[in-house]
């Protein structure tokens, strides 16, 4: 057995780590901002927004896929208006990262959201008495606490990403290349008689990928903790 | 630059309604716990927006109901003291208080913060994180942060309360020197009579969300209409005096308007003034000159004022020279002096039972 990548494994995994990297990157700050809503804001409608947030995770992922493609396909109401703008989501990349995105949401959301809640207020009100505005408030004391949750949510996020199958093959299928990401490659592989030697090598380097993502993300955990002082004795 | 504070808002279980003018020095916000002293400086610094009233620091007004202004508190320029300290955990002790500078007009000051960091004695702390730091060191920090911020007004809420005795006697000979190089008002919220009695010029005694007494600290402490409000044992008025020389007996010799008295512990240099905390109950009453006693501290007095209150004891409001000061004896003992007001009598102060730590320095005393 060769670990020694062909073509089709190549651009499986630099396409996984591209949507996985994008999905992260476009839903940190809605997760951040919703996190926020959720932790610090009381409203009615507060638990539906709780239960929306949260449905990817709940839901098969295949149904999540399937009312992506009723939105966002080129039929669906908004695919059809974006269609109008030259942007085309349903059996592209970026409609991978979309899907990736929307089922990784709900975790970051959750991590970071935990994050906020143990922002002790009256910090900020201390930064407010000595002249900190809104924006320069959380820019300066909420931001820097809560970067150990922000980071445990891309951790998340991008390892959600990294594994989405199921709402990504309904949404934008398994094109090799376009669509074909290291899960839907993997399952690409199994289908196909004598596949199984690239099945094994891309499950070695989704495994490798994973260890590698969890090592980095606990160094750099250990690393913000220290630089906030978390680690410091009472 | 005065301020002047009248507010009224309605808690669960608290109305508050409390008018007040704190001038130069420090005005002490003096009650209980739950009197709604807190909420009153909250509203100040602007973090509570009160139901009615108007709050205005000279001619700027921060809040007025009627005419729906309420400056932010980000932009009221009024540095706010916490018990708690509120030191950002994320931050080293020399960025905590940079930080206070961060948002002040002109920014930061290097000369301005190194005089503040000397003042406070905060130059070894510089590069420690704020959770390995004691109590009184954090507040040292709390208290040269919101120095930097170049405040219009100062707030202190309770900011010794979570210090242990030891502690609080380490960071008096700093606030006191805050007080005395302060050029803009402080407002110093506590529970406790004898910080009052060491810091405040004026005194503001709050009870259940109103404002029952106020005015000069020397009147409102030596008022018998205190005693009461601010508890029997701890009641006491506050006297200034000069000191004229330390004896070699370790007891120093302090002239009073009325009088002298010798008194043990006092660590002010000969010629400055301090002030004495005099407890009501430490103050015994004599109609004849008292001799062969073991104390050496009898003043003449005359009796100003008696007050009855529910118990067995009197308040006798005395005044020797021109300070004035409590006396509380028995209702008995009163009738049996036929003690009334316009009578001249001698109290004994009995020195040792004043308290070290109510002896407070003078400016520019070095502490410990």
């Amino acid at each position: 057995m060769t670990l020694g990548l062909g073509e089709a494994e190549w651009a499986a995994l630099t396409l996984s780590l591209k949507v996985s990297a994008w999905a992260v990157a476009i839903s940190l700050p809605p997760a951040v901002a919703v996190a926020w809503v959720l932790a610090r804001k009381r409203f009615p409608g507060k638990a539906l927004l709780s239960a929306m947030v949260h449905l990817p995770l709940v839901l098969p992922p295949v149904v999540t896929g399937y009312l992506l493609l009723l939105t966002f396909g080129t039929n669906g109401f908004v695919g059809r208006v974006l269609a109008d703008w030259g942007i085309v989501l349903a059996f592209r990349w970026t409609g991978a990262a979309l899907a990736a995105g929307i089922m990784g949401f709900p975790l970051m959301v959750r991590a970071i959201r935990l994050a906020i809640e143990a922002v002790d207020p009256k910090l900020e009100a201390a930064a407010e008495t000595l002249g900190a505005g809104r924006a320069a408030r959380f820019r300066t004391v909420t931001l820097p606490l809560i970067a150990p949750g922000i980071l445990a949510g891309v951790v998340l996020g991008f390892a959600k990403a990294m594994g989405e199958f199921g709402a990504t093959i309904t949404f934008v299928a398994n094109i090799p290349g376009e669509t074909q990401t290291l899960p839907s490659a993997v399952y690409a592989f199994l289908q196909v008689p004598g596949g199984e030697a690239a099945a094994i090598r891309l499950v070695v380097l989704a495994i490798v990928v994973a260890l590698g993502a969890v090592l980095v993300s606990e160094w750099l955990a250990r690393r913000v903790a220290r630089r906030i002082g978390q680690e410091a004795p009472r | 630059m005065s301020l002047s504070v009248e507010i009224g808002h309605r808690f669960p279980g608290l109305d508050l309604d409390v008018a007040f003018e704190a001038g130069a020095g420090v005005t002490a916000l003096f009650g209980p716990s739950g009197a709604g002293k807190s909420s009153v400086v909250n509203a100040i610094a602007g973090l509570l927006r009160p139901d009615a009233g108007r709050i205005a620091l000279a001619d700027t007004v921060l809040f007025d109901a009627a005419q729906g202004v309420h400056l932010p508190a980000a932009r009221r320029r009024i540095g706010y003291v916490f018990q708690d300290g509120r030191l950002f955990p994320h931050m080293r002790v020399g960025a905590n208080i940079e930080y206070g500078a961060r948002f002040a007009p002109g920014g930061l000051d290097r000369a301005e913060m190194k005089r503040v960091v000397a003042l406070l004695g905060l130059e070894a702390l510089l590069v420690r994180r704020p959770g390995t730091l004691s109590g009184g060191e954090k507040q040292r920090v709390a208290l040269a942060r919101a120095w930097l911020s170049r405040p219009r007004l100062l707030l202190m809420d309770e900011p010794l309360a979570a210090l242990d005795e030891p502690r609080k006697d380490e960071i008096f000979p700093y606030l006191e020197r805050l007080r005395d190089v302060a050029q803009v008002p402080i407002v110093y919220v506590s529970h406790n009579l004898a910080e009052v009695a060491r810091l405040a010029d004026d005194l503001v005694v709050m009870q259940r969300g109103q404002v029952v007494l106020s005015g000069r600290a020397e009147a409102v402490l030596s008022d018998p209409k205190a005693l009461p409000l601010v508890g029997i044992r701890e009641a006491g008025a506050i006297l200034p005096a000069h000191v004229a020389e330390h004896g070699t007996d370790g007891l120093s010799r302090l002239t009073l308007s009325g009088g002298e008295l010798l008194l043990p512990g006092v660590v002010a240099p000969e010629g400055s003034t301090i002030r004495l905390r005099v407890l009501a109950q430490d103050v015994l009453l004599s109609k004849a000159a008292p001799e062969g006693l073991s104390s050496h501290n009898v003043l003449p007095v005359v009796v100003l004022a008696l007050h009855r209150g529910m118990g067995p004891g009197v308040a006798v409001q005395l005044r020797a020279g021109e300070d004035v000061f409590l006396a509380r004896i028995t209702q008995r003992a009163a009738t049996e002096m036929g003690l009334e007001p316009g009578m001249t009598c001698f109290a004994i102060l009995n020195a040792t039972a004043i308290p070290r730590g109510s002896i407070g320095g003078a400016a520019g005393v070095s502490p410990g």
